[in-house]
């Protein structure tokens, strides 16, 4: 602040206004707390917080309301589609970067940032009419015969396959983060020195063992942030799972079992909660969405952060 | 009456030009998503025979039924009618203005529409998921002449609330005891068995999909889709099917009661070709507002003497003649008759 008094006026009205900038960012955050805890205080007094997080009924004609399926749901299908999409990703970026002759890494770069731009909606109506189908057609039943008779694996792939479950929820979320985790890792990877690369390959090491002794390591970090990015988006899409999961509440060891996660309860019950206790424990899921994803985020960034410094050093 | 017509034509058309903003000065409101197409076509037809808007958003009967509630609006549309306990304590008026009816799908291979008959027992039960195959007694035993698979049957209902959902497990809960016990009625319910379909084309998408399911949609659905539907037993013992005219005997038997602010149901009605599961969408109206609710019933009087064969096309049922008369005395003696 004092250097700023030393500054002149246009550079001081300039600092004031991209702080207030800044600051309404803090104050939006503060103020959607503030907002859902108060709509949401009559089912927090109601049902407390580990009851409502540990009970799976969601019985809005008895009025008996839980977050524990919607949680499950949530956590599974982000996990799931972090696990398709990590590996596929990077696979993209390694080979934007260190692989694809010259002219292919344009047009194969825009593409993966026009999947990124492609509305959650239309990602949802394709599951719905063209994922589905091909899921309960072909994959899931060849998933079956292939894990049928593996001990506790087999429990992943019972029930009659639909198309309308956990796995195509994860699945089309994967393909909504992975342009996320491959366009942040390219650009990482990128950053890697050609001098350390051709030192390597002057050594006489391999595509192979450049790519993974000396280009991964060295951009780690970034990777490792595309991913928590991505994970964000993952907790709180809505319309692309909404269409193909179900809405069950239910906690199911299946895959191929409809389930809830926290934002396709809201999308599919926020229009017709009728009575307070219902609507306010809509609300109720959604700050514990919020919370979640938020202490998810935060512990992310911290061992983000932690790494950077080791590596500093 | 006349002059007030006009003045209020010229009024909301001269409002209109001269702001840019002038949804204001028009009539607005929210609610049903089920009634929306039918709302909004007879919004369209009324503007361009009187020049007064009607602003109608399809937000969901939960939501209209909140805005009317706080009075953000001129009036809420519910898919479902609320107790006049509800009303008096809300300060609401409230009328019935359009039928539809929900009917029952199914997807078995080779089996044409129309030709299943099913009764309310093992509807029922199927939902329940007592009833696990197709060739189950109870069904064969209604349905002598069709050769039933020995296949599982797959339920599909609504993901999301909706009226559609609440006017079907109404219907569950009147006639079936089982069902009231454990499941109960309401916009969403804990569904025993079954998937859910988002919207009626979530469904329709789902039973046109997969083989030996069933469902339930809005009847306009199943038409366009081309889904199979089925015969349903009414409260008098016949076997009936679902058209404009099943619809408009259930309409013409229900027992509407502007005492009891028109409180009802309209499933199980007991005409001999009343169709069983159909329901009215209902118009809400603050009580102090009483020169907007005489606009909102001009429209309303309007779209039930001009509005019936745009119903019909959109394979709505427009009210029987009986109750439109029950409406306007209604209105008369709350002083809202436009």
């Amino acid at each position: 602040m004092k250097k700023l008094k030393k500054l002149p006026l246009s550079d001081l009205i300039f600092g004031l206004i991209s702080f207030s900038a800044a600051f309404t960012i803090l104050t939006l955050i503060f103020s959607t707390i503030v907002v859902l805890y108060n709509e949401s205080s009559l089912a927090i007094h109601k049902f407390g917080l580990l009851n409502f997080i540990f009970t799976v009924d969601w019985n809005p004609v008895r009025e008996v309301f839980g977050a524990a399926a919607s949680l499950y749901g949530t956590l599974v299908t982000t996990i799931l589609a972090l696990f398709i999409a990590i590996p596929v990703s990077i696979g993209i970026a390694i080979f934007l970067t260190e692989i694809s002759p010259h002219i292919l890494r344009t047009p194969i770069g825009i593409a993966i940032e026009m999947l990124a731009a492609i509305p959650s909606i239309i990602y949802g109506m394709w599951g719905l009419f063209t994922l589905a189908p091909i899921m309960a057609e072909h994959i899931e039943p060849a998933l079956q015969k292939i894990f049928g008779n593996v001990p506790i694996i087999n429990k992943l792939f019972e029930g009659t396959p639909i198309g309308v479950d956990l796995l195509t929820a994860s699945i089309i979320l994967s393909i909504m983060i992975t342009p996320f985790i491959a366009s942040i890792s390219r650009d990482s990877f990128n950053l890697t020195p050609d001098i350390v690369k051709e030192s390597a390959y002057a050594l006489g090491a391999t595509k192979w063992e450049v790519i993974k002794d000396i280009v991964i390591p060295y951009s780690k970090l970034g990777v490792y942030g595309g991913i928590v990015l991505a994970l964000g988006r993952a907790l709180g899409e809505t319309m692309a799972v909404a269409f193909v999961l179900g809405n069950k509440h239910q906690i199911t060891p299946s895959l191929l079992d409809a389930a809830a996660t926290i934002t396709v309860t809201l999308a599919n019950e926020f229009t017709e909660a009728d009575s307070d206790i219902y609507l306010s424990s809509l609300f109720y899921l959604a700050l514990i969405l919020f919370l979640m994803s938020f202490t998810i985020l935060a512990i992310a960034k911290f061992f983000l952060l932690k790494a950077e410094k080791h590596y500093r050093r | 009456m006349n002059n007030e017509k006009d003045t209020g034509r010229v009024w909301s058309q001269r409002e209109c030009r001269i702001n840019f903003f002038c949804r204001r000065y028009n009539k607005r409101s929210r609610g049903a998503t089920f009634p929306y197409p039918v709302y909004a076509a007879w919004a369209y037809q009324y503007y361009k025979e009187t020049g007064i808007k009607l602003n109608y958003q399809s937000i969901g009967s939960g939501g209209g039924i909140r805005q009317i509630k706080n009075r953000t609006v001129d009036f809420g549309a519910s898919d479902a009618p609320l107790k006049p306990e509800k009303l008096d304590e809300y300060k609401l008026y409230q009328f019935p203005a359009i039928i539809g009816g929900v009917v029952l799908v199914v997807n078995i291979p080779g089996l044409k529409a129309g030709k299943l008959k099913l009764d309310s027992d093992t509807i029922c039960h199927i939902f329940l998921g007592d009833i696990k195959y197709w060739d189950n007694e109870k069904v064969r035993k209604l349905n002598p002449n069709i050769n039933l698979p020995h296949e599982e049957i797959k339920v599909v209902h609504r993901s999301d609330g909706s009226g559609t959902t609440a006017i079907f497990t109404t219907y569950l809960s009147q006639v079936c005891p089982d069902w009231k016990e454990k499941v109960g009625a309401g916009k969403a319910v804990k569904w025993p068995v079954g998937i859910g379909g988002k919207g009626n084309e979530g469904v329709a998408n789902y039973v046109k999909r997969l083989k030996y399911s069933i469902g339930y949609v809005e009847f306009a659905y199943a038409k366009q889709n081309k889904l199979s539907y089925t015969l349903l037993k009414n409260q008098a013992g016949n076997f009936v099917a679902p058209s404009i005219e099943t619809f408009k005997a259930a309409g013409a038997t229900a027992d509407f009661d502007p005492k009891k602010h028109f409180y009802l149901w309209m499933v199980n009605a007991p005409g001999k070709n009343a169709w069983p599961i159909a329901g009215a969408s209902f118009i809400l109206e603050a009580r102090e507002k009483t020169d907007a609710n005489k606009k909102v019933n001009r429209f309303y009087k309007w779209a039930f003497e001009n509005g019936d064969q745009i119903a019909i096309k959109l394979d709505y049922v427009p009210l029987p003649k009986e109750l439109k008369e029950k409406i306007y005395r209604y209105w008369e003696k709350y002083g809202i008759n436009p």
